[in-house]
């Protein structure tokens, strides 16, 4: 009876493709405002993840990345002085303001990282040699500051700005994930850093550290923790911590909840009325198969059948047009877009949600069907 | 030909059937008694509303009465369970309905294969079948006609083969030419007539239509819930 469902469903062809039409809206929508809302969280935690370190050590009460809290200079040695820690290494991060040669101010985020190092230097360089970092008042940018900033007609390799006062040059431009504030940002060294930030008593920001070979991640944390006073976390809990405040402390979870709820609800109401009209158009052709011997189970099953053909049908028609839609706005990282597998299983959930939903309303019509109804 | 002598295939006894409750309750049939034998079509006539349609209904199986006993080819139908009734009639059943009640999206080859589907036969043969069972109906060259691109006549004729095509013992029509014209109407009752001279075999039909009256073996009139008489009626046709 497989064949007969499927060719009842493919048979009606308007009503098939405005099943279709609803259900690939639905999945789109959820799965466009999913990406971005994903992205944009991903964005939330870049100065996390752009550095990919194992281990932030941070001050106890931290509540996410941007908010800095400043440690003690002593922090480093006391982290290094924990059983079971290969390396630590500290890490400046400040607000400081840049101005260009052609008098423009441009806020920037100061990255400070350790000279002997670099840990926590991004992964790949668009123009120059990171290692050029180590020459006199040099600075490292990444591609979005020289996008904020005037473009590579303003600033380029070679680029001197001022920095507090100071001179800064340009030495190499790094490629990096976007932040959510999308404030340039500005890798020196450590020591320079702090002379370029204003004076401050501390100005150790965060204390980056790796475990040894072997040692358990959460049990390294766990003896940092206890045996400094400080917070520590792996680079996912961080982050996690960091989306987890976004998430509070804006209104971004409510306005993208929103509009993913409302492209659910729309699915649901667009496939669950099409599918229930569709069903009572053919109540006499169900009644027919009813009363020629087909069991409610069965013609249940042929409803299943049609909703999850036509829901899965929808589903990839939907993931399709969502992903031409990310490359074609997305491409480059110049907008948040991010579709990950667990975002298009939860997305298939939702759809077999509203399949099996739309499916019922018929299947409870048909199972209260009498078959006599043929003879009327 | 019938023959009152053996066991009917159809045995109704005490048939009550109503619909409503209270004030608005109405009592559609009102003790009917009728045995239907095996090698005969039976007409079931009588003016509308008379309970005609609930009878069949009834026989069929597919609408529960409130008091009596319906037993078809030896089976208590009113006492199987609803899954096992269903498997029942459709092993035993055919039906052929006014409105021919065709899937519009099937072929008439598919159409016709569906009651062959349900009893989980392959669809390769079952297709198969079917095209050899609109082969008898004289509809073999149409096959993988949409029922929209076949005239009423022919619809119903497809809707004798999806019928018949299981082999059922009982055939069930419901006004079957009621939506044709004369001739087609005449034709078509040719072809049950033909059925229901199997041994084997019987066919009720329910009708309004006193041209096809002399293709029936007996015509029982149904008035008010009840059964007022049995008549058979002559091979020339004259009652």
């Amino acid at each position: 009876m497989n064949y007969v469902a499927l060719k009842m469903l493919f048979g009606d062809r308007a009503k098939y493709l405005m099943l279709l039409c609803g259900l690939t809206f639905a999945v789109m929508l959820i799965v466009q405002q999913g990406a971005i809302f994903w992205g944009l969280m991903m964005w939330s935690q870049a100065s996390i993840s752009n550095l990919n370190v194992p281990i932030w050590i941070t001050d106890p009460g931290i509540a996410q990345v941007d908010e800095v809290k400043p440690l003690a200079d002593t922090a480093v040695d006391r982290v290094r002085s924990v059983d079971g820690v290969e390396w630590a290494v500290p890490l400046y991060k400040g607000l400081l303001r840049a101005r260009l040669a052609n008098g423009e101010y441009h806020q920037i985020t100061l990255t400070g990282l350790e000279s002997a190092t670099l840990i926590g230097r991004p992964a790949e360089v668009l123009e120059g040699r990171f290692e050029d970092i180590l020459q006199p008042d040099a600075v490292v940018m990444d591609q979005w500051a020289v996008e904020r900033m005037g473009g590579p007609t303003v600033v380029t390799v070679g680029t001197i700005f001022e920095l507090n006062d100071k001179l800064a040059r340009v030495v190499a431009i790094a490629k990096t994930q976007k932040s959510f504030t999308n404030i340039p940002v500005v890798y020196t060294t450590y020591d320079r850093a702090v002379r370029y930030a204003p004076r401050e008593r501390r100005t150790l920001s965060y204390v980056l550290a790796k475990s040894k070979d072997g040692a358990p991640v959460a049990d390294v944390i766990q003896r940092i923790r206890t045996q400094t006073g400080l917070g520590a976390f792996t680079e996912e809990d961080f982050g996690w911590k960091t989306i987890l405040w976004v998430l509070k402390n804006t209104g971004i979870g409510i306005n993208f909840g929103t509009t993913i709820l409302l492209g659910f609800i729309v699915g649901m109401a667009i496939a669950g009325q099409t599918f229930y009209l569709f069903t009572v158009e053919n109540l006499r052709q169900f009644g027919a198969l009813k009363a020629m011997g087909a069991s409610t189970f069965t013609l249940a099953r042929m409803i299943l059948l049609q909703a999850f053909t036509v829901g899965l049908t929808g589903y990839g028609v939907g993931i399709g047009l969502a992903t031409v839609f990310g490359y074609l706005t997305a491409s480059g990282g110049g907008l948040p877009f991010a579709e990950t597998w667990q975002l298009l299983l939860l997305v298939l959930v939702a759809l077999l949600v509203i399949c099996t939903f739309s499916a019922l309303i018929s299947i409870i019509k048909l199972a209260r069907l009498e078959p006599a109804i043929v003879f009327r | 030909m019938n023959d009152d002598t053996q066991p009917a295939a159809v045995r109704a006894r005490g048939i009550v059937k109503s619909f409503g409750a209270g004030d608005t309750q109405v009592t559609v049939l009102k003790g009917i008694d009728l045995d239907i034998y095996l090698g005969e079509l039976l007409l079931l006539v009588g003016e509308s509303g008379g309970g005609k349609t609930t009878l069949l209904s009834a026989i069929a199986g597919i609408l529960d009465i409130d008091d009596g006993d319906i037993g078809v080819l030896g089976v208590p139908l009113s006492a199987l369970p609803p899954g096992k009734r269903t498997r029942f009639r459709g092993q035993t059943m055919g039906f052929i309905y006014q409105q021919f009640n065709l899937l519009p999206a099937l072929t008439a080859a598919e159409n016709v294969a569906v009651p062959l589907l349900i009893q989980k036969i392959r669809r390769p043969e079952a297709l198969r079948r079917a095209r050899a069972m609109l082969d008898r109906v004289g509809l073999g060259d149409r096959v993988d006609f949409l029922p929209k691109n076949l005239s009423g006549g022919q619809q119903q004729r497809v809707a004798i083969a999806r019928a018949l095509v299981n082999e059922p013992r009982l055939l069930i029509c419901d006004e079957p030419t009621a939506a044709l014209d004369g001739p087609n109407g005449q034709k078509i009752m040719e072809l049950l007539r033909e059925v229901g001279r199997s041994p084997d075999r019987c066919v009720i039909v329910v009708t309004h239509d006193s041209r096809i009256f002399h293709f029936g073996d007996r015509m029982a009139n149904l008035t008010d819930g009840r059964i007022t008489n049995i008549e058979r009626i002559q091979q020339e046709g004259t009652v």
